[in-house]
Parts: C-alpha cells; sequence; structure tokens
C-alpha cells in the first residue's frame, strides 16, 4: 500500500517515461525490416530526404503497421482496464473472455458471407468490418450477461461464463473457416491468430476515430469507475446511478475490443497485462490508470510486433502469438498470487 | 417430526450426487448403451459419401471379401474410424471421470486440464524437429505432452494461494492451453509444419488406420483395467481426502495410480483423434445423475456412453454438412458448451 501511495505521486514521470520508451520502439521497428533502414536515414527520410526506395517503405508499409499496432495496444489495454475496474476482477481480460472471439466469428462471417476473398477488400468494406467486430463483440458481451446474470452478475460466474462463450464461438469460428476456400482459409487463420494485416493508410483512418473518440471519454468516465470500485451500496450513497454507469462503461470496452478485433485480430493477455503493470506503476485511480494502460499497451504490442517481425526471420510469427507466450505466464503468475 | 427430519436430510440437489448408486439403471445403462453402441457403430459403417447397406457391412465385417471395393472402403476406412470414434469417446469419459472423483472438482476434464494442449505442443516439437518420427513416435511425444500439459496445471493449481478452486482450474487450463498452442502455432509457423499439425488441432477420427487401433488398444486396455482396479477407491476418494485417510486409503497410492491411468488414456486418445474437448467433462456428469457414486459403476458406463456419444457424433460430423466434414471437435463443443455454462452458473452454490 505505500509503494502504492508513492508511486501516485509520480504519474506524469512514469507517463513520461512509457512516452520515451514508445518513442524508442517506433524507431526501432521503423529501421528493422527486410530492408533495414539505419536510424539516421529513417529520420532523414521522415523530414522528407530520403530515397524514393526508403520513403515506400517507410511510409507505406511500416509507418501505419506501426500506427496500428499503436493504436490497437492502446485500445485492447483500456478496454481491460475498464473491464477489471467494473468486474471488481484483476483476471478480466476481452480475449479471455469470449468478446474477442465474438467480434472475429462475425469478422469471419462477413468475409465469408460477403467477401468471397478476404484478399480483395474493397476500401468500402475496410469501413465496415469494424461495425461487424463490434455486433459480434456486444452479442458476445449480452450473453455472457445474460447467462452470468443470476440476482446479480458474480465475478467468478462472469469468468466461467466467459470461457464457455470463448469455446462456443472458437468452435463456430473452426466450422465456418472450413468452409472457406483454402486461401481465404489462410488469411482467417492468420487474422485469428492476432495478426496486424492492414498495412495501408486507410487500416489507420478506420481505425483511427473509435480510438482517438473512445479513449478520451473512457478517461472523462473514469471516477466512475473509483466509485463503482468502492461497492455498489456506497456507490449509490454517493449518488450514482450505478446500473447505468456499469453500462455505459461496459460499452465502451467492448466498443474498443470490438475495434481492435477487427484489426487486429484475436490477441488475447494484453488487455489483462497492461493495466496491471500500469497499476503497479501509477497506482488504482482511474483517471491516470487508463492513460498509462493506454501507453503501456501500445508500447507492449509495438515490441510485440516487432519481436514478432524479426526474431525468427524470415517467417512473420503474428503478434497475437507474441503477446500469448509472454502474456500467458504473467497471468500464470497473477493467478497464483490472487486469492 | 419425521416429516421435518426427512426434509432436513433431503435438501434439494444438493445431496443428488450423495445418494446412492443405483446397480439397476446402471445395468440397463450397460446393456442398452452397447445395444445402442453397437448399432451406432454399424451405422457409422454405413454411412457416409458411398452408402453401404447394412447387409454388405455384415457380410464385409465377417466374410471380408478383398476383392470387391465395398468391402475394402469398409475394412480399411469406416470400420477403423467407427471403432477409433468409440474408443476415444470411452477413453476420454473415463479420463474425466477418473479426474473429478479423484479432485471432486467438477470442472477437471482432459480438455480444460490443458492435457490436450500439451500433446499438441509435443506433436508440433516433433514434426519440427525430428521429422520422420514413427507414428509410434508419435504417439510417445504426445503422451509426454499429455504429461507435461497436466503436470503444469495441477502445479500452478496446487501451487496457488487457496488451493485449486474450479475457477482457478478452469483459468489455469485456459492460460496453460493459450500458452502452450500459441507456442505450437509459432513453432508451425517457423518450421512450415502447420499443415502436418493442423489435424491435431481440428481433431477427428477421419483418418484413422488400423495399425493406430493396434497401438493404442493394449495401452488404454490397462488404462481401462486400472481405472475398474481403482473405481472403489476413488468411490471413496471422491467423498474428500479426509474421510478417505480416516478409512485407512493410501491416499497417494491412489492419486499416483488414477494419475497413470488419466495419462494413459487421455494420451492414447489424443495421439489418435487430436484435440476433442468436452466428452471427457460433459460424460462422466451425466453418468453420475444417471447411476450415482459408486465408481464402480460410473466407469463401465462412462465408457460406454462416451463412446456412444462420440459415435454419433462423427456420423453428425458427416452428415451435417455433407459431402464436408465438420471437425467432430467443434460438435462435442457445441454439445458441452451449454453444459459447461450450466456448471458454470451453479458456481457458488456449494462447489
Amino acid at each position: 500500500m505505500e509503494q502504492v501511495r508513492r508511486a501516485n505521486k509520480k504519474p506524469l514521470l512514469v507517463i513520461g517515461i512509457l512516452s520515451g520508451l514508445i518513442f524508442l520502439s517506433f524507431f526501432i521497428s521503423l529501421n528493422t525490416g527486410v530492408s533495414r533502414i539505419a536510424p539516421l536515414d529513417v529520420i532523414k527520410t521522415l523530414a522528407g530526404f530520403g530515397t524514393e526506395k526508403e520513403q515506400l517503405v517507410l511510409f507505406e508499409f511500416r509507418l501505419p503497421r506501426v500506427v496500428i499496432a499503436l493504436l490497437i495496444g492502446a485500445g485492447l489495454a483500456v478496454s481491460g482496464a475498464i473491464l477489471q475496474g467494473v468486474s471488481q476482477n484483476g483476471l478480466a481480460d476481452p480475449g479471455i473472455l469470449g468478446i474477442n472471439a465474438g467480434a472475429g466469428c462475425a469478422v469471419v462471417l462477413f468475409i465469408f458471407f460477403f467477401q468471397g476473398s478476404a484478399a480483395s477488400l474493397s476500401q468500402f468494406s475496410i469501413f465496415v468490418i469494424p461495425f461487424f467486430a463490434l455486433l459480434g463483440a456486444f452479442l458476445a458481451a449480452l450473453l455472457i450477461y445474460v447467462l452470468a446474470w443470476k440476482k446479480g452478475v458474480a465475478p467468478v460466474r462472469l469468468i466461467l461464463v466467459g470461457i464457455g462463450i470463448n469455446a462456443a464461438f472458437s468452435a463456430a469460428l473452426i466450422i465456418f473457416q472450413l468452409k472457406m476456400t483454402p486461401h481465404d482459409f489462410m488469411q482467417a487463420a492468420i487474422w485469428l491468430a492476432g495478426s496486424i494485416w492492414g498495412t495501408s493508410w486507410s487500416y489507420v483512418w478506420a481505425v483511427l476515430p473509435w480510438i482517438v473518440l473512445l479513449i478520451p471519454f473512457a478517461v472523462y468516465k473514469a471516477r466512475y469507475l473509483n466509485v463503482l470500485n468502492l461497492g455498489d451500496q456506497v456507490a449509490t450513497g454517493l449518488g450514482v446511478t450505478v446500473e447505468k454507469e456499469r453500462g455505459i462503461l461496459l460499452f465502451l470496452a467492448v466498443a474498443l475490443a470490438g475495434a481492435c478485433v477487427a484489426f487486429g485480430g484475436g490477441i488475447a493477455f494484453l488487455g489483462l497485462v497492461a493495466p496491471h503493470l500500469a497499476r503497479r506503476l501509477v497506482g488504482p485511480k482511474h483517471e491516470v490508470l487508463i492513460p498509462a494502460s493506454a501507453l503501456m499497451g501500445a508500447l507492449l504490442l509495438l515490441t510485440a510486433d516487432t519481436i514478432g517481425r524479426h526474431l525468427l526471420a524470415p517467417s512473420e510469427i503474428p503478434v497475437g502469438l507474441v503477446v500469448s507466450i509472454l502474456g500467458a505466464p504473467y497471468f500464470i503468475y497473477l493467478l497464483m498470487k490472487t486469492n | 417430526m419425521g416429516a421435518v427430519e426427512l426434509k432436513q436430510r433431503k435438501p434439494p440437489q444438493e445431496r443428488q450426487q450423495r445418494v446412492a448408486s443405483r446397480p439397476f439403471v446402471a445395468s440397463c445403462i450397460l446393456i442398452g448403451g452397447l445395444v445402442a453402441l453397437v448399432l451406432g457403430i454399424g451405422a457409422s459403417i454405413s454411412l457416409g459419401a458411398a452408402d453401404i447397406d447394412l447387409k454388405t457391412v455384415w457380410a464385409a465385417v465377417f466374410q471380408y471379401d478383398p476383392e470387391q471395393t465395398s468391402h475394402q472402403i469398409i475394412h480399411e476406412l469406416r470400420m477403423p474410424r467407427a471403432l477409433a470414434a468409440a474408443l476415444v469417446g470411452a477413453f476420454l469419459a473415463v479420463s474425466g471421470a477418473i479426474m473429478q472423483g479423484m479432485t471432486r472438482n467438477p470442472l477437471a476434464s482432459p480438455s480444460i486440464m490443458g492435457v490436450t494442449a500439451g500433446s499438441t505442443f509435443m506433436i508440433a516439437i516433433a514434426f519440427a524437429f525430428f521429422p520422420g518420427t514413427s507414428y509410434i513416435g508419435l504417439m510417445l511425444w504426445s503422451f509426454a505432452g499429455a504429461g507435461m500439459g497436466a503436470a503444469l496445471v495441477f502445479a500452478i493449481g496446487s501451487l496457488s494461494r487457496g488451493g485449486v478452486t474450479p475457477v482457478k482450474l478452469a483459468l489455469a487450463g485456459t492460460a496453460v492451453g493459450s500458452l502452450l498452442s500459441a507456442l505450437s502455432s509459432a513453432i508451425a509457423i517457423h518450421y512450415r509444419v502447420a499443415q502436418d499439425i493442423s489435424f491435431w488441432y481440428a481433431g477427428g477420427v477421419a483418418g484413422v488406420q488400423w495399425v493406430s487401433i493396434k497401438l493404442i488398444v493394449p495401452v488404454a486396455i490397462i488404462g481401462l483395467c486400472l481405472a475398474l482396479m481403482l473405481a472403489r477407491s476413488i468411490t471413496i476418494l471422491s467423498l474428500g481426502e479426509e474421510v478417505a485417510k480416516g478409512l485407512g486409503q493410501h491416499t497417494a497410492l491412489v492419486k499416483g495410480l488414477g494419475t497413470i491411468a488419466v495419462l494413459l488414456l487421455t494420451g492414447a486418445a489424443v495421439s489418435v483423434a487430436g484435440n476433442i474437448g468436452f466428452i471427457g467433462l460433459v460424460i462422466p456428469h451425466i453418468t453420475r445423475f444417471l447411476v450415482g457414486v459408486d465408481y464402480r459403476w460410473i466407469m463401465p458406463c462412462a465408457a460406454v456412453l462416451g463412446g456412444l456419444l462420440l459415435v454419433l457424433a462423427d456420423i453428425g460430423a458427416r452428415l451435417i454438412n455433407a459431402p464436408h466434414e465438420t471437425p467432430v471437435g467443434a460438435i462435442t463443443a457445441m454439445i458441452g458448451v451449454p453444459f459447461f455454462l450450466y456448471l458454470a452458473r451453479r458456481e457458488g452454490r456449494g462447489w
């Protein structure tokens, strides 16, 4: 507790350090790749003095991917932070609860029914896909909430029901995946393993509004998370309409997860790990915790994506797998520590 | 007074598991189930891309004529498939029954405990680093993986504060499962063996050959015999470890032998059919509900019911979307998930 209070005094420092680290990994990610660009050349190119080839690689391939990784990482982390706050359960995560699987299922159905070939995604469908993902995410969340409801939603029941829903959507996914053409199948499989597949600016424009609108809104609503953590009775006593605020916050978490899954695929554990690490650094107050989680998530996902692209080169490991391999042990550690 | 006492002695449902066993029901299930299983296997052999009538099936089994195409199809493709489904279903169900009896944990079952994920992981390693491993070799890898997965989940559960609650078990299983399958996917992508191990992921008995049945039968017979021998001790153990110790039972020995039986049965099942979930969770619960608490009845009944379920699920896998095959693991999940949710909703009411 003492530690938390001391840490609480320096959230600005933490945010500064995290931003610095993001900046660093941003550059590392930009200069590594199949064709390496020296750090100095990266700066030169960014300033507009690079060769044509460097400009092409940097602006058309690497930069959009890096930006998407940052956005998705931030979105998933904030979604996890809200879910953990609302459910008062440190083990909540959109991936474990099956919200990601719901969104994934909807996207695969969309590709299956409307697209024909996942490779030829039109400009139009890039902007439609997030809505489908949202639909799936909300369906999953609704199912979990309704099935876990029994005179209130006990956190334990919520998680168990979530695991069940996750299994159901995953099974449905397999069935539809196998009905696809081999090419679509591979696309869907790689996407579901969690890989940032859009590497053009139109994907950035499609995901950007969700993140820049929803995260500030989450920060604005953060005080309600603090109050909800005191328990429903205290919160009601303080004049908070508990069910309404809980509903809004859940809506935010699900919307963020859905939008992120649409472009990042099934990335599990990030929404769990990032808020935990952030909480250790800045303490439990959500006004600071949410921005810190967002930065932590962005940093982790960008790092994981860089690792996935280069560690076992030339084969590209989907970022979701890297996150799972790094995040699952941490989750297990948390599991062993909690009562 | 009497009425009050009766009420107190029997709070609804809670005590259902304590109700004495029902040998009559159990015998009916055994006999009826075996008949249904034989019919199911017959149906499984006769249904498919080329429909073959039961008379030909009979002839192919008992007067095999290698000259006839239909006899060949039956002998080389359909029979091993149907038998494998029955065996794998039985193994998984008995394995789940042992786990649930030993740990008194209603969610204990092969797929949730990370056993299948462990098998897949080891098979990925075998394909990536030891290409050309023989079929027996793969089975041994699969066994090793099953052991590793179970050991990991158990270790996490028992090392964690507050002991192994059902929720912890489910979460630990989920985490170990995602970790191991992420690792196997990464290995599969890097070493380009995704095609080879995709079969173990989806799960199914479509391509089973006689040689694999010949391999798993002896292993599994040992496992099944062990399970039946342990049945009485597991019944006692399922009353609680203190009670069992008080009755003079060597609980450590029983648990050790039980674990060996679980590993033999699950390892054999996964090495043949890959990742087929939920049978080991659902069937023991249903069996216990039907026949009571005596594991001497639960084990054989669970074996018969498990075999029957997987044979039927496998027939369904062929018919739902003919001529394409639906992975049978997806079908058992569709059956199992509602059941899992029912168990999850019961959480907080005494287990």
